[in-house]
């Protein structure tokens, strides 16, 4: 792209951040530690003489590292199995996947100790089987507990963002590799991994700050003993009114993020690999297996059924097992408004509101990627340096930190937002736009410039170049940002719990209502919200995916007919 | 399929548009409150009508957030009235200087032990006893007496079966804590929270993970005694999913095993509808809405002689000698204790 327009592309999402994260941040900041006018360090010392502070930042930083390297291991055999194979029931296990990235931490914890508990079905199971006085599994509060659950979340950022990019590398590189005596060991490490790389490190990029900034999880999974840099700015900002110390955290927090990404963005840049995507489908292969496929096939199915899939059923058998047997009670009775209450909310009701924030989230954070790719993938300079680790920002930044900012700072017109609807989908697109950009980037960057210079040169206009070149490869990647928008929106993250909303109730609100209550219709009807919930989800991501099928594969069908004539 | 999104867009924008033409004509009072804030709809109708008045009710995450959020927007007010600063939360309430005194002629009905600000900047709406709650048919089967005090909880047949909240996250929590203070004077709280430790409290970061994920009447739960509040059996008996004859749960309501939680309503400094929000004040302690506060909000009225329904005259006793600490001890006792609380139980 010619280099005075390109610069046109970071205005919007820079905009977008200048009012909505920085004004804020900023305006909380100053309230925070420059009361008076002058700046009073003292906070931003204690954090530092306090040895507490610093075990709380060791601990955040390699509980993040840990869980992201896990998540990486075993989920790259399921990503290698979504991108190579066609098998029956394919699709619906790619949806099941990304499902629990909705899911609101107190449930998944009900689901995980329905199943691992000390009361749990395993230990139940165990204990009457072999005659056990105490339970023999004991992972609750400990590491283990709260690593599988990261893994449990995150499973599917590997799976959408790496797989996604594994599909459209073609298979001809392996095959000479092949042929040429490598082994198939060799051929991944020395082929496969290396191109690889960029979605790679992009994948684990996000899933870091994701963990980094984990809040319920550690909180309910990891025990009282544990506390992230996230869980102390909460106490602090909310039970202790303590902002000072709140703001010195969170700007700790955002230095020490900023300082990984720049180093970490810079190497996923390095390690782009321009090269001719496959086009056409035909990387993946439906038949002609060998034992070596089944194998891969069968093991990654058979361990997403256990992690993810045990789960899931729990809570769907929690919401249909009443006291009186199974049955439809707590569904039938999300329709009733017992006592008449303004908090009542009918789940279509909830499903359109949470619809309406993430279709508006979605297509915010679409855009604002999208430009923010576009500028990030040309030239080189110290411009993409700097404002790829900024684009980051957001996922890093506390939400309460940044839900009070947002009420001092958008207070007065023209951006008196404070109580309006607009801005719960504004931050759910903050929270998205990063994961927009870092499915976007790797694939933009691996667009060979040659392929865009001969359609030219064949007497394509500029349009055409990205309608034939850009599209078909981008197509993808744009879906896979869509998606997980829609989860990020759908699954309430972020500021929005800690900004002064009208009465909007979305779908986690209305399950976080229910279990504030004691009785067995309160935790059975929240656990039915929950599956309306996980089927609205999962209805959203089947239908942007048929987005992809149709408008990718268009052009791509142009092309064939050109050929073959 | 773009037909679907097109519908999908037009339902919002509808759902957007209906919003703002109801919004429009009248003069619109805004309420901000937590999220746990519940009324019957009708009565709201009704003051709306009466009044000639849109009422907005606008949520600010969970008590302590919601108050924060007010004191930050001081400046220029979120709202023209606040409801649910708790006796825990008063003293950051009134020292930010955010509530305009009113004395409401409603203020005669209520007894002056809920009057905690002389200067009435802060009204009292309700009331709520936090205490132990235990499984009765746990105790049934193991032939174990129920707890009848916390200081049951640190003997040895007790070993393992309580759950707390951890006060440094939970309002239920640190309303315990709070009651063990009063119970016992600081040291000898830490004491029996020393002796506690030893004896296996299981520590949940918040009511919902205690009572749905460790309490033995949840799927999976193993622990028989839960902190929770003095109404809990009723609500147990209100929601179930099956009629039941007696609720499944007893509330541990001895002398002073119980903390008293006061919820307050005040007029935020800088309303420009004064009269208004006064009517709305006045609104929260009629009779009407008084007797409305049970089944929505699972708390006593403030108000005594409000008639109340029959699963709260049933299954539900205010604690008789509940502790009550004053604002200003919390306030300035809180930081310390959640410090001392932690460094006792935690680390």
């Amino acid at each position: 792209m010619k280099s005075p327009l390109r610069y046109l592309l970071i205005v919007p999402p820079l905009a977008f951040l200048g009012v909505f994260y920085f004004y804020p941040l900023i305006s909380i900041f100053g309230l925070s530690l420059a009361p008076r006018g002058s700046w009073e360090i003292d906070k931003l010392y204690q954090l530092v003489a306090n040895s507490y502070y610093l075990r709380v930042l060791w601990f955040t930083t390699w509980q993040a590292g840990l869980s992201t390297l896990l998540t990486l291991m075993l989920a790259l055999p399921g990503a290698y199995v979504f991108a190579r194979y066609e098998f029956r029931g394919k699709a619906m296990l790619q949806s099941l996947v990304t499902v629990p990235f909705v899911l609101p931490t107190v449930v998944t914890a009900a689901a995980f100790r329905a199943l691992l508990g000390p009361g749990g079905l395993v230990n139940t199971g165990l204990m009457t089987a072999f005659d056990l006085e105490r339970p023999p599994i004991n992972i609750d509060h400990t590491v283990w507990f709260f690593l599988l659950a990261h893994v449990f979340y995150n499973y599917t950022v590997i799976v959408r963002l790496v797989g996604g990019f594994w599909a459209r590398l073609p298979r001809d590189v392996n095959e000479a590799a092949r042929m040429l005596g490598a082994s198939r060991r060799q051929v991944f490490v020395k082929v496969t991994l290396p191109l690889l790389m960029p979605s790679v490190l992009a994948a684990s990029l996000l899933i870091f700050v994701f963990c980094f900034t984990s809040f319920g999880v550690i909180l309910i999974l990891g025990g009282p003993r544990l506390a992230t840099v996230e869980v102390e700015i909460y106490r602090q900002a909310v039970h202790l009114f303590n902002l000072p110390m709140a703001a010195a955290l969170s700007l700790v927090q955002i230095l020490f993020v900023f300082a990984l990404m720049w180093l970490y963005t810079g190497l996923e840049r390095r390690s782009a690999v321009s090269l001719m995507p496959a086009m056409s489908r035909n990387g993946t292969r439906a038949s002609a297996r060998s034992r070596f496929d089944s194998i891969m096939i069968g093991g990654s199915t058979t361990f997403l059924l256990l992690l993810l899939g045990a789960p899931l059923a729990a809570l769907v058998l929690s919401s249909l097992l009443t006291g009186s047997g199974a049955g439809l009670t707590y569904y039938l009775g999300l329709f009733k408004n017992s006592a008449q209450s303004i908090l009542y909310v009918t789940p279509i009701r909830a499903m359109a509101n949470s619809l309406g924030f993430a279709l508006a989230a979605t297509a915010i954070a679409l855009i604002l990627g999208w430009c923010s790719a576009a500028f990030l993938a040309g030239r080189r300079s110290w411009m993409t340096g700097l404002f790829d680790p900024v684009f980051m920002l957001p996922l890093s930044t506390s939400a309460v930190t940044l839900g009070f900012g947002f009420i001092i700072a958008l207070d007065e017109p023209p951006l008196n937002l404070r109580t309006s609807v607009v801005l719960p989908a504004v931050a759910h697109a903050m929270v998205a736009f990063p994961f927009v950009i870092r499915s976007l980037l790797p694939a933009w960057r691996g667009i060979p410039q040659s392929l865009r210079e001969a359609a030219a040169v064949l007497g394509a206009s500029p349009l055409k170049v990205w309608q034939a070149v850009d599209w078909p490869i981008l197509g993808r990647a744009m879906v896979v940002g869509a998606i997980f928008a829609f989860a990020i929106s759908m699954g309430e993250f972020g500021a929005t719990v800690f900004v002064a909303r009208p009465q909007t109730p979305t779908l986690p609100l209305a399950i976080y209502r229910y279990l504030t209550h004691p009785g067995a219709m309160n935790y059975g009807q929240a656990m039915a919200m929950c599956c309306i919930l996980m089927v609205t989800t999962a209805i959203g991501f089947v239908l942007l995916e048929k987005i992809r099928l149709e408008v990718v594969s268009k052009p791509q069908i142009t092309s064939k007919d050109k050929a073959s004539i | 399929m773009k037909k679907w999104l097109i519908i999908c867009l037009l339902v919002m924008i509808q759902g957007l548009a209906l919003q703002a033409v109801t919004a429009e004509s009248r003069p619109v009072l805004t309420l901000m409150t937590h999220d746990s804030f519940a009324v019957s709809k009708d009565l709201l109708k009704t003051f709306e009508e009466k009044h000639g008045v849109t009422l907005k009710i606008l949520k600010g995450g969970d008590a302590g957030a919601a108050l924060n959020q007010a004191i930050l927007s001081k400046a220029n007010p979120l709202a023209d009235v606040f409801f649910g600063v708790d006796n825990t939360f008063m003293s950051r309430a009134l020292a930010a200087d955010i509530f305009v005194a009113y004395a409401s002629p409603k203020l005669a009905d209520i007894p002056d032990a809920l009057k905690l600000d002389p200067q009435n900047r802060l009204l009292p709406v309700d009331f709520g006893d936090v205490c132990l709650n235990y499984d009765k048919s746990w105790f049934a089967g193991k032939q174990l007496a129920p707890p009848q005090t916390p200081d049951d909880l640190v003997k040895p047949a007790y070993k393992s079966l309580t759950v707390v909240q951890n006060p440094a996250t939970s309002s239920p929590g640190l309303a315990f804590l709070l009651s063990t203070i009063g119970k016992y004077g600081e040291q000898g709280a830490l004491d029996f929270w020393r002796k506690l430790r030893a004896n296996d409290v299981y520590v949940s970061p918040g009511w919902s993970d205690a009572y749905y994920g460790q309490f033995s009447r949840a799927k999976g739960g193993t622990r028989p005694i839960v902190v929770s509040y003095a109404s809990s059996p009723a609500a147990e008996v209100h929601y179930s999913d099956k009629p039941l004859d007696d609720s499944p749960t007893a509330a541990v309501l001895g002398s002073a095993a119980a903390f008293r939680q006061i919820e307050f309503v005040g007029i935020l400094k800088g309303t420009r509808q004064p009269d208004l929000a006064r009517k709305l004040v006045d609104f929260m302690l009629s009779p009407e809405l008084q007797q409305d506060i049970p089944l929505n909000m699972w708390v006593f009225p403030a108000v005594p002689g409000t008639p109340l329904p029959e699963v709260f005259r049933k299954y539900t006793r205010q604690a008789q000698n509940p502790v009550l600490l004053t604002p200003e001890q919390i306030e300035n006792g809180r930081e310390r204790w959640i410090e001392s609380w932690t460094d006792v139980v935690l680390r």
